[in-house]
């Protein structure tokens, strides 16, 4: 999964029957401190998430067929949590090649 | 998934059979501010979109799966068309 914040939204009418009903996402990938990481991409969202929601996203077809339950399903991005806090252990994550 | 500007169509006549009868089109991908991003990939249509259009696609496996037979082998497919993106004001310095 990956952390994501939620950049914008898409409004979209004519679309694949299987996306009829789905709010669709602009998110952007954030590091664990939430700065921006690569490209942003679109998702479509399950946990009712908003614009400037911290959240989770799966990028696997197989998870997403079981989310929606159907075994033939064209998305693969869903959004499945709305992250509520992170804490890393600072001195865990140390750059010295302790093992991770 | 990610969203592209349609710039053409692609013809192939000789081509694998099961892609027979599947519109080709060129798409370039974009930005969340519409920009240009990469270089562009031909997807199969699957709601009659055309050049101009924004429309936003599925990738690898899943785009198969937007297809009416059980398995054709594509891995790029246009999955919708874009009325509007709105990006939050404060992310878009």
């Amino acid at each position: 999964m990956k952390i994501a914040r939620v950049v914008g939204t898409v409004v979209s009418t004519v679309k694949h029957p299987s996306y009829h009903g789905l709010k669709l996402y602009v998110v952007q990938p954030v590091d664990e401190h939430g700065r921006d990481f690569d490209q942003t991409f679109l998702a479509v969202d399950m946990v009712q998430s908003g614009v400037g929601d911290l959240v989770l996203v799966i990028n696997e077809g197989n998870g997403a067929r079981q989310i929606f339950n159907k075994p033939i399903l064209p998305i693969r991005s869903v959004i499945v949590g709305v992250v509520d806090e992170i804490d890393i252990e600072e001195n865990v994550g140390s750059t010295s090649g302790a093992a991770p | 998934m990610y969203l592209g500007k349609v710039i053409g169509t692609v013809v192939a006549t000789r081509r694998y059979r099961d892609l027979d009868g599947y519109r080709f089109l060129v798409v370039q991908p974009l930005t969340k501010l519409l920009k240009p991003r990469g270089i562009p990939v031909v997807a199969v249509d699957t709601v009659q979109s055309g050049p101009g259009d924004i429309v936003y696609l599925e990738a690898s496996r899943e785009a198969s799966q937007a297809l009416l037979e059980p398995f054709v082998p594509v891995d790029d497919a246009i999955v919708g068309i874009v009325d509007s993106v709105d990006i939050a004001p404060e992310v878009d310095q």
